[in-house]
């Protein structure tokens, strides 16, 4: 397919053991045990069109467990099962009914986003997107930790997608906590679902006070200018904000979290941008994409892109003084570190794409 | 010691208690109507704190120290909004200066509100003491809020022999609470606005009157009461938890119907549902208590929910009683499976 012009960098020494780790697709912790066995099996095959036939298959094991993937019980002995799940579904509905229930602070309520949202979320990440996730590993079972991502697709799926990926595949059952820019705050439903999936405003206060609270905090420093690129430009890293989230963790000495994501760029590919019409509703930017708006809510259909997420090794920042923070030099360094390392992961992962679709 | 706004429950409430702490000999009660409720033996003067003559009423008592209770959102006796913003500023400018020119007081409390933060979308989620505001209240009671925090700050500078202690208040609920969100939550059904789920925090008259203590005596050792702090009891609730635990329904009205529906309503003067009330009730607002508990050195007994739960008993059963629901539901449990169950997971949202 017509890819972005790729440049492989050097030091191209790890692609195998990345293929290597890639962690079976399926979701319940038991077969998450045996993963690494299972991958290594899976892991030589390179992914030919063939094999994306058989990894097909994987999921239809989980998919019956979809609407409650906490009741599953693996023996599925026919009414014991449904009885028991039942029963949990309506003491549920019981606790949402009477309103007893715990939110936090920023509004995340866990019960909500476990059952319900993520459930909605999850068809779209395994069946929609295929998201591949590598280097899960990266991420800490505990404390504070700031993962760094790209932006990009027009309209912000990556973080949701980014979202499923850490709830479904991190083996401490992390939440990751996003912040989201303030145009989700403002729009009604929008902001009420962002509140409730744990989504809190880009500001240094709100992701210092989730870093100093051991949350799993992620941000897309390149914002607006991200996702509302045009296309020819996918896969190029815009400038990352003024750096605030390297302050933010160097006060909070949470490591950073690089993460490189591919495939989002393609969903709706930015041919055009109406301006005038952005400045009317008070958006960013209104995307024309071959299909938007020309076609209606048909044409609003992302394109069904392969995605793969990777994490990269973390960057440490407690071996700094807690000046450093106050460095406006160390920043910029830190930042363009964070900056290279993910758009090198970008060139990787696309130099082993085969195609964007599978 | 002086006390101001005692005709109101609050003010009543914090004279009472008062006056059984042994290091208080005298406590005056200052209000512009004589209050229903007893003041427990209390001196009671009635003086409107917007004359000059409270300047009087501060330098004949001699009182060492002041508490300014008469900043409330709620006028007392079918009072227009001007006649309440009068006294909240030009009551507190009046006792400011009354306070300035006496020699003898040692002690400023004020009641203040976290309205002084106001609520937009882009504030951040947490609220400190020291977060600046991304937009300023408009009008109404917040606006008098943050215009008498600012005299005060000035009072301070003028007088650093004064400790002076600012609370901030959340939305002040109980079993006696007459605050606007308290006759909003007695609506039998609540409007609310669509596509948006506030974030509400409570505090307890029963934590205000011990904090107002607190504020009003010497500070304990290790903790230290002059300054500003937010008071706010633990965890947050959103609105639909609210109203599902009140057993009220809502609702859902667009923005624009909701300022509408809300000037309608203040005209019929059935509730005062003003701008800044429906700006709370769209975006929330939650403060960080953590001044309050390491500075202050006070832990408040309820917290939000526990709030909610003793302000919910004091108002009676809704139109749909979270223990009739819970009945409903444990009906459907114990009928027979007919079938596919897995359905009300997704209808629950």
């Amino acid at each position: 397919m017509a890819d972005a012009k790729v440049i492989p960098f050097d030091d191209d020494h790890r692609p195998r053991g990345g293929a290597a780790q890639r962690p079976s697709r399926r979701r319940s912790p038991g077969s998450r045990r045996q993963g690494p066995a299972q991958a290594a099996a899976v892991g030589e095959v390179q992914p030919l069109p063939g094999v994306a036939s058989v990894r097909e298959d994987d999921p239809v094991t989980g998919e019956d467990e979809q609407p409650q993937p906490q009741e599953q019980t693996g023996d599925g002995s026919g009414a014991g099962g449904l009885e028991r799940r039942v029963a949990s579904g309506l003491a549920f509905l019981r606790r949402r009914l009477t309103g007893d229930y715990e939110v936090d602070d920023f509004g995340y309520d866990e019960e909500l986003t476990d059952q319900v949202l993520m459930s909605l979320l999850r068809p779209v990440y395994e069946k929609y997107f295929r998201v591949e996730v590598k280097g899960i590993e990266n991420i800490p079972s505990e404390g504070g930790a700031l993962i760094v991502a790209n932006h990009s697709g027009t309209v912000p799926v990556d973080g949701l997608m980014m979202q499923v990926a850490v709830h479904d595949r991190h083996p401490a059952d992390r939440h990751l906590r996003l912040l989201a820019a303030d145009l989700v705050f403002v729009l009604p439903v929008v902001n009420e679902l962002a509140r409730k999936l744990g989504h809190t405003l880009a500001c240094a206060e709100d992701a210092e006070r989730l870093l100093a609270r051991g949350e799993l905090v992620g941000v897309m420093p390149e914002g607006f200018k991200g996702i509302g690129k045009p296309f020819g430009e996918r896969y190029k890293l815009q400038r990352f904000g003024r750096g605030g989230f390297v302050s933010t963790a160097l006060r909070q000495r949470a490591p950073i979290i690089p993460c490189s994501i591919v495939g989002a760029e393609e969903i709706y590919p930015m041919i055009g941008n109406a301006k005038t019409l952005a400045r009317l509703l008070g958006f960013p930017y209104f995307p024309l994409t071959p299909t938007f708006p020309w076609l209606g809510p048909l044409g609003a259909i992302p394109l069904p892109t392969k995605w793969t997420i990777q994490f990269g090794e973390p960057i440490p920042t407690d071996g700094y003084p807690p000046e450093a923070a106050e460095d406006p030099m160390l920043m910029f360094n830190l930042t363009d570190q964070v900056r290279e390392q993910i758009q090198h992961t970008l060139y990787k992962l696309l130099v082993q794409r085969r195609s964007v679709f599978f | 010691m002086l006390v101001t706004g005692v005709a109101r429950q609050l003010g009543g409430r914090f004279v009472r208690r008062i006056l059984r702490d042994p290091e208080v000999d005298r406590v005056v009660g200052v209000d512009a109507v004589p209050p229903e409720h007893h003041l427990g033996g209390a001196d009671f003067v009635q003086a409107d704190i917007r004359q000059p003559t409270i300047a009087r009423v501060v330098a004949e008592t001699g009182a060492d120290t002041v508490v300014h209770l008469d900043v409330t959102g709620t006028p007392l006796v079918s009072g227009s909004r001007t006649s309440l913003k009068e006294t909240n500023v030009i009551g507190t400018m009046q006792l400011l200066g009354a306070c300035q020119k006496s020699p003898s007081i040692k002690r400023l409390v004020v009641k203040s509100s976290t309205n002084v933060y106001g609520s937009a979308p882009r504030d951040p989620a947490v609220f400190t003491e020291t977060t600046p505001p991304k937009s300023l209240p408009s009008g109404g009671f917040a606006k008098d809020t943050v215009e008498v925090e600012g005299y005060v700050r000035g009072f301070a500078r003028r007088r650093p022999d004064v400790a002076v202690c600012v609370l901030r208040f959340a939305n002040i609920l109980g079993p006696a609470a007459d605050s606007p969100l308290a006759s909003y939550f007695s609506l039998p059904v609540l409007p609310t606005v669509f596509g948006y789920d506030p974030r509400l925090q409570f505090v307890h008259e029963d934590d205000v009157i011990e904090v107002l203590r607190i504020g009003s005596h010497e500070p304990r050792r290790g903790t230290l009461n002059s300054g500003t702090f937010n008071i706010a009891g633990d965890g947050v609730l959103l609105l639909s938890q609210c109203s599902r635990r009140l057993g009220r329904p809502t609702v859902p009205l667009l923005l624009p119907a909701v300022t509408w529906a809300g000037s309608l309503v203040r005209t019929l003067g059935m509730t005062d549902f003003s701008p800044e009330q429906i700006r709370l009730l769209t975006h929330g607002r939650v403060v960080a208590t953590d001044q309050m508990r390491e500075t202050l050195g006070f832990t408040p007994k309820y917290s939000t929910a526990e709030t909610f739960a003793d302000f919910a008993r004091s108002r009676g059963p809704g139109l749909l009683p979270p223990e009739a629901l819970a009945g409903a539901v444990d009906r459907i449990a114990a009928l027979p499976l007919p079938g596919s169950g897995h359905s009300p997971t997704q209808s629950a949202n």
